[in-house]
């Protein structure tokens, strides 16, 4: 049986699921069902300074029939009373004392922060977690997200921090600022332990049409929300990307969040440099059930690699995320249609004769609407492989030996790159385009 | 009037009896998972009587975990895969699916289980193995789906198991007593390999247990002996013509057509007498095995039949032809001979002077099956109630509190998949027994 089991900056935690900072960890009640359901630890829903919530808080993206696709919330952070909640902090750590409880916290001042890490230390807090993310409401006050976008003021507030914290500390950034490096080396030149990725991202989901007001409305008006849920995953992996790799941030233990429901979504962070990952929205969907499908699916994962521990692939895909500019110019990639499978929807040839290369043609005999790949056209974009509803129908073959490898800054190094559109080393300079007939033939 | 043509090769049977809930392809598995919408507390699962975690198992089917789904599925029933294909899941998983609120198409549960059930066997993953052995010996008796149930879960636990068998071939009513179109006689043997593989079950087929030197052997030799004996051969109705030889019991029609295929011939006219789920299979399965005509004959209304729905709809999609309120009278070598009853306030009246016949070539007897209550009552304090039906306590335990039992022994005739939990949950009662933890 591979062993979950994590230490994470100093954080012990039995296994790498962590709930986020938000409303499931709104109360011991649900932190408490949260570790019996099996989840490894959570971030407190943030600690802070007193709020008043509005009503109506949160909106969602539908993608067809998939519910919460995106999601987003105007909600604070906790308004439950400090006093109970370090309380519940303490009662947690009483039933579950291997799981790792982290309090989310975010005040203003020096002295806040330091009475309030006393605190939660005193209730037994594994850790804490720096709120520097929220792009809603806080941040007009000068907190939360208003502090992620100033890495100058982010490293003050850390160095504050780190004065006193006897306990290890995460830094949560937020991901609406230009260049995640900048704040993350802030966080950890100001002596962060840890830090986490992302927060939410400044969203509007939508517009009601009736009362022209953005979701979620409240008495006709409505703010950004904070945007997340499977929609942002992509988002967080290349930020979090950024950091692994960065050589002054590297050896920082990261916590990934963003948009992870299923145990695929968890491997993915981790092979990125996740050494723990960070949970919400699927919980706000499904319940802290779907937690088990996470483990099992991770477990498989490690079984079927031979892994006994996560740290034996954390990180394992960074190598393989580089520049453009170092990809090999060599390889050659082309579609083929398996007929038997093909369901004839034709939708990858309006794909790729409408979206992209046209590299796909219909045969002309009655009736026939299986598909027929041009070879010669098709660049082996994956546009065809990627709308075709049919599983393992559409695959993309590799068509070069392999011998070869050459990229465009082997090229740049060796003085030997195209300068002028005609130059024969040109890439598209051999691109087929169909004529003017072609593209009126049907016009009426 | 049936519509199939009598099957005369194998190709032929296997048309006919095209399988009911086809395995489905990735792009089918693909599109259904993604339907499931993970309900918490989910009636899928209260439904069934083995508690699959079936969302669970369909996110796993979904997010490509297909080895964890059937981990998650095994885990729970040791015959995943046969009932994945047998349940009458439109009663049970399926019926319970919060979509048939809004008439939207229920997930359909038992082919994507098939689907997760099939990679694992075809890919022969491990999933279990013996637990380590604890010097301790349990005899099984029968190996149906009960038997196999508690042997496995015996030997996960690391007890010595041996599972005797009467027949040739073990698995009991999964590979003898289910209509063909429900389950190939391949995937149950499959099914059967995988699991013996794995936990190394050791079947002692051709080896009946019948005499009290038998059952002293075994209460010798072994610390617990599980009775997973089913029930016996179809009960006889005490009527004139029964003996003549076109009269045949439902169960070993069935049988007859499992073992046979197409060599199984049937005459141009099948009367079959039953209202029951037996007798819907035994009435598809005669037209489908190219009978010009088969009658189903119930004494009693429609209405009043204990056959699912779902199944009478498939006998009569068949082309089987029904006739109710109708009590057979006796047998003749070209016939049956029929009274017309009525159900006044629930009590079956015949109507005098209503006598009518129908022809028949062959009389199938779906009338209910005989208990094995004279081999039951060879064992020492083995009660039994007024319906031969072996009763047990929570703990599936006998009154002999060496013998625990399951299945239809105890419950009289129900599905392989009440039959599996039984096994499951009789192995956990050994357990306790062999331990001394037993809460009597």
């Amino acid at each position: 049986m591979p062993d979950l089991s994590i230490n994470f900056a100093g954080i012990k935690s039995p296994n790498p699921f962590w709930l986020a900072s938000a409303p499931p960890t709104n109360s011991g009640y649900q932190v408490m069902k949260a570790f019996d359901a099996g989840w490894g630890g959570a971030v407190w829903k943030t600690l802070g300074v007193p709020i008043i919530n509005v009503s109506s808080r949160y909106g969602s993206v539908n993608y067809r029939d998939t519910r919460m696709a995106g999601f987003n919330n105007i909600e604070l952070i906790t308004d439950r009373p400090l006093v109970d909640n370090l309380k519940e902090i303490e009662e947690v750590k009483k039933y579950f004392p291997d799981h790792a409880v982290i309090a989310s916290l975010m005040v203003e001042t020096k002295e806040q922060w330091h009475q309030i890490i006393k605190d939660v230390e005193n209730a037994g807090a594994d850790g804490i977690e720096l709120n520097f993310g929220c792009p809603h409401g806080m941040c007009e006050r000068g907190m939360g997200s208003a502090v992620g976008q100033e890495p100058a003021v982010l490293k003050t507030i850390v160095e504050w921090v780190m004065e006193v914290a006897q306990i290890p500390v995460i830094t949560k950034l937020t991901p609406n600022i230009s260049h995640i490096v900048d704040p993350g080396l802030a966080a950890v030149q100001g002596g962060t332990d840890a830090l986490s990725l992302i927060n939410t991202i400044k969203s509007i989901v939508g517009i009601d049409l009736d009362t022209y007001a953005p979701y979620p409305v409240v008495d006709g008006k409505g703010t950004n929300g904070g945007y997340c849920g499977p929609a942002v995953k992509p988002i967080a992996l290349e930020m979090l990307k950024n950091l692994a790799q960065h050589p002054d941030i590297k050896s920082t233990p990261i916590s990934g969040i963003g948009g992870i429901e299923t145990w695929r979504d968890v491997v993915e962070f981790i092979l990125l440099g996740a050494s723990s990952v960070q949970v919400c929205t699927a919980v706000m969907h499904y319940g802290f059930g779907i937690v088990r499908e996470m483990q099992s699916g991770l477990e498989e994962f490690m079984r079927e690699k031979g892994y006994n521990n996560i740290y034996d692939f954390l990180g394992k895909a960074l190598p393989n995320v580089t520049e453009w500019k170092h990809l090999n110019l060599k390889h050659k990639v082309v579609a083929e249609i398996d007929k038997d499978k093909c369901v004839g929807c034709d939708l990858c040839y309006i794909a790729c004769d409408d979206g992209a290369h046209q590299a796909i043609r219909i045969p002309t005999e009655n009736g026939n609407r299986i598909p027929e790949i041009i070879e010669e056209n098709c660049v082996g974009c994956n546009l065809c492989s990627l709308v075709c509803p049919v599983e393992n129908c559409i695959s993309m073959v590799q068509k070069d030996d392999g011998s070869k490898h050459l990229t465009w800054a082997e090229e740049t190094d060796a003085g030997n790159i195209p300068t002028t559109f005609n130059d024969d080393r040109a890439g598209g300079k051999h691109h087929f385009v169909p004529t003017v007939q072609d593209a009126l033939k049907h016009r009426k | 009037m049936s519509e199939y043509k009598r099957p005369t090769s194998e190709a032929e049977f296997e048309s006919n009896f095209a399988q009911k809930k086809p395995l489905m392809n990735p792009t089918e598995a693909y599109f259904e998972s993604s339907r499931c919408l993970y309900c918490y507390d989910a009636p899928c699962i209260q439904a069934c009587p083995t508690g699959i975690d079936i969302p669970l198992f369909i996110k796993q089917i979904h997010t490509g975990n297909l080895t964890g789904s059937a981990r998650t599925i095994f885990e729970s029933n040791w015959l995943g895969n046969a009932c994945g294909k047998i349940c009458p899941t439109g009663v049970l998983c399926e019926g319970a699916c919060v979509y048939n609120h809004q008439d939207v198409p229920p997930i359909q549960i038992g082919r994507l289980q098939n689907y997760a059930t099939n990679h694992a066997m075809k890919k022969n993953i491990n999933l279990f193995s013996p637990g380590e052995d604890n010097g301790r010996k349990v005899a099984i008796i029968g190996s149906g789906p009960a038997g196999i149930a508690c042997a496995c879960e015996l030997r996960t636990m690391g007890y010595a198991v041996d599972i005797y068998e009467a027949k040739e071939k073990p698995t009991g009513l999964t590979l003898y007593g289910i209509a063909a179109y429900k389950i190939t006689n391949e995937e149950v043997l499959d099914e059967l390999e995988y699991l013996k593989n794995q936990l190394n079950l050791n079947f002692i087929c051709n080896h009946p247990i019948q005499t009290e030197a038998d059952i002293a052997k075994l209460e010798a030799n072994y610390d617990a002996i599980f009775l997973g004996v089913g029930i016996g051969p179809t009960a006889s109705l005490g009527m004139e013509g029964e003996d003549l030889p076109h009269v045949v019991g439902a169960v070993e029609f069935i049988e007859d057509v499992r073992m046979k295929h197409h060599e199984m011939t049937v005459p141009k006219k099948v009367v079959v007498i039953g209202g029951g789920n037996t007798a819907m299979d035994a009435a598809s399965q005669s037209a489908r095995l190219g009978a010009e005509t088969v009658t189903l004959a119930y004494r009693r209304g429609k209405e009043s039949m204990g056959a699912y729905g779902f199944e009478y709809k498939l006998a009569i999609s068949a082309g089987v032809d029904s006739l109710f309120n109708a009590q057979p009278v006796s047998i003749h070598s070209n016939g049956v001979r029929f009274i017309k009853t009525q159900a006044t306030n629930g009590k079956l009246e015949y109507i005098s002077g209503s006598e009518f016949d129908v022809e028949a070539d062959l009389v199938i007897k779906a009338t209910g099956q005989a208990k094995h209550g004279s081999f039951l009552n060879k064992i020492n304090n083995l009660n039994l109630d007024n319906k031969n039906r072996i009763i047990i306590n929570d703990s599936f335990q006998c009154t002999n509190p060496k013998y625990f039992a399951g299945g239809d022994a105890v419950n009289g005739g129900a599905e392989v998949v009440n039959a599996a939990y039984d096994g499951k949950m009789a192995a956990i009662g050994i357990d306790k027994f062999i331990n001394n933890t037993i809460v009597q």
